[in-house]
């Protein structure tokens, strides 16, 4: 099975891969500190999350290696995304309209 | 069972083909039966726990005013009876113990993908219950706060309140790390020809379980790390004088503890679903549909939280909501009823322990899901919210459903693992008092429900006295029974009569070998050439 042989295959990420995340995390870093500043309104928590999605996004795919997984890995990784959104989503019922 | 007879059961299989033997052998094996033992005597001797404490939290309520403890030790009662007959017995309960004994087998394996991990996760249940059990005699004394640690009570009382959810803290990853482990097994080890349509149902229905573990109970663990740092730090999360959110920490608590009650729930139903067909020399009836409304319980279960929570203060919008998917919920349950009923109708039905058990469960488990549809509405849980409806509808699922499942798997697959067996007239006679007992006490406090006496409350109106009165009778015929079934299961296991590989006549893999099982299950690789429930060629005994 393809499967198989792609969770056998070591796959090495370069250099050049792994500082180009580490700068784009340092540089959303630094977007998520100005974002505490700025004056966004409701916006803020929206847009402080956002940040961190990217950011959790690359530290999974490319420090995790789930982008060089097998399809199943990357199934189950999205099943517990999607729950955790739903629990926050759903709890949104309540604090929104509260 | 003449072959059987003239061999010695004991001492063979598992229990003595490596040749290790003492202590050391068992709480450090890497086999999974062993393991499943371990969990097994762990969880009934809690089990035992609670229902002393749940006795004598009956004795106090037989009648209004002071009737053997004070008001602050009838809290801690309470409170401890549901922390250990949750955390300690229920959860773990039919997962951990029959799951681990039967499940590998049942798919074909020799063990499951991580055995190292298997014997961690009970190490980890076994340091947390000695957590949960240091935090009740030290410090401020047991929690009082009730098994839901609300706040903001749970973040101010004097209790040792900080250990104790430490304590369900590590139980909870005992749990999680049983849910990886049995996902990963069920993926992976499945014998030649194993395929998912051929999965037994309490294969299946520890699958849907073990998603729900991974998934929900991280929660639980976060949550009550937040409760240690409100009274450790004062952190104010849930303090609105902080600007926190007191109905956040409901949210929180709720989020893992309703799917908490499926995970309860889920795994005796599988139980259910491999007796019934067995008893009733029937396939089962609609397979596929039972195995994706595990599924489709799983999922749905974990979406409505917020109907513990009508009364909170929350938003009407999202009470609203809750109680739409509450009722969802009611559909794969009762499919799984439909099923069962129509697996039955026209079986060739025996009705030996491990039946009547299974079929108690169907009957009881039903009263507490239309039960549970009264606590669903918004407008009706309002009337009953905190009465005794509350805790007579979740006995009705989680002991009649669950306990009872509990004691028919235990009927059915521990002759296979000791190679002996209990006497049937007195588990049939235990059976009947658990039965009795168990309505009488039960649907007593449901009618006291009705009629607005609270839970948690440690003195009543006069009015209510007379129904107290009758349902610690109830309480003590409930007693009586399990007293008479465990003692004639553990003495049929000791010392009973020897059985034969299949002594049911099951089509499942787990009685086409040995009994006792050996250490590896399999003397080759199995391959499976038929379905769970093909009882085609097989011979009852």
């Amino acid at each position: 099975m393809s499967q198989e042989s792609a969770e056998h295959a070591e796959h090495i990420v370069s250099y050049k891969t792994l500082v180009g995340v580490w700068v784009a995390l340092l540089v959303l870093t630094v977007i998520t500190v100005a974002i505490t500043r700025a004056e966004l309104g409701a916006l803020k928590v929206w847009s402080a999350l956002a940040v961190a999605s990217v950011k959790s996004a690359l530290v999974i795919a490319v420090f995790m290696h789930m982008k060089y997984e097998a399809r199943l890995f990357r199934i189950i990784l999205l099943v517990a995304l999607v729950t955790l959104a739903t629990f926050i989503g759903f709890t949104f019922f309540d604090v929104l309209y509260r | 069972m003449s072959s059987a007879e003239s061999r010695q059961p004991v001492a063979e299989g598992f229990w003595g083909d490596t040749g290790k033997t003492g202590l050391g052998s068992w709480i450090f094996s890497t086999d999974h039966k062993r393991i499943g033992l371990l969990y097994l005597y762990s969880v009934t001797g809690f089990f035992l726990v609670g229902v002393i404490l749940g006795l004598l939290i009956r004795i106090e309520l037989m009648a209004p005013g002071k009737t053997i403890v004070d008001a602050q030790t009838y809290n801690a009662l309470f409170t401890v009876h549901g922390v250990v007959m949750i955390f300690l017995f229920i959860i773990p309960g039919i997962p951990a113990s029959f799951g681990n004994l039967v499940m590998p087998i049942q798919i074909g394996a020799r063990d499951v993908a991580f055995p190292r991990l298997n014997l961690f996760s009970w190490w980890l249940y076994a340091i947390g219950a000695l957590v949960v059990l240091t935090s009740l005699f030290t410090g401020g004394g047991a929690p009082d706060t009730g098994w839901t640690f609300y706040v903001p009570f749970s973040a101010r009382t004097g209790t040792n309140v900080s250990l104790a959810v430490f304590g369900v803290f590590i139980l909870g990853f005992s749990s999680i790390l049983t849910g990886v482990n049995f996902v990963t097994t069920i993926h992976r080890l499945r014998a030649d020809g194993m395929n998912w349509g051929r999965l037994p149902l309490f294969t299946w229905s520890l699958y849907a379980t073990a998603w729900v573990q991974i998934l929900a109970t991280p929660i639980i663990a976060i949550t009550l790390v937040l409760v240690i740092a409100e009274r450790v730090l004062g952190a104010g999360l849930f303090d609105p004088g902080r600007g926190g959110d007191p109905i956040m920490f409901q949210h929180l608590f709720w989020i893992y503890s309703h799917p908490a009650v499926y995970i309860m729930i889920l795994p005796a139903m599988g139980v259910i679903s491999d007796i019934i067909p067995v008893f009733s020399r029937k396939p089962i009836f609609g397979y596929k549909m039972i195995a994706a409304s595990s599924i489709g319980i799983a999922a749905a279960g974990s979406l409505v939280w917020g109907h513990h929570m009508y009364t909170s203060g929350m938003s009407d919008t999202a009470i609203m909501v809750f109680s739409f998917l509450t009722f969802i919920v009611a559909i794969p349950s009762a499919i799984k009823v439909f099923n069962w009923v129509s697996t039955l109708y026209k079986g060739s039905i025996s009705l030996e322990a491990p039946m009547l058990f299974a079929l108690s469960f169907v009957l009881l488990f039903s009263i507490g899901g239309l039960s549970g549809l009264i606590l669903g509405a918004a407008a009706t849980d309002i009337h009953v919210h905190d009465t005794h409806f509350v805790v007579g509808h979740f006995h009705y699922v989680m002991f009649g459903g669950t306990g009872f499942a509990f004691f028919a798997a235990a009927h059915y697959w521990l002759p296979k693992f000791f190679g002996r067996r209990y006497k049937e007239k007195p588990a049939i006679v235990g059976w009947a008092f658990m039965f009795v007992g168990f309505n009488v006490l039960y649907w007593t406090m449901q009618v006291l429900g009705m009629h607005g006496m609270p839970r948690r409350y440690y003195d009543y109106l006069p009015e209510f006295a007379p129904l107290n009165f009758v349902a610690t009778v109830g309480s003590w015929i409930l007693a009586t029974g399990l007293v008479i079934v465990l003692v004639n299961l553990v003495k049929g296991l000791k010392s009973g009569e020897p059985v034969g590989e299949n002594p049911w006549g099951g089509a499942t893999l787990e009685w086409q070998i040995a009994t006792p099982p050996p250490t590896e299950n399999f003397e080759g690789d199995p391959v499976v050439t038929h379905g769970p429930y093909d009882f085609k060629g097989v011979v009852k005994p």
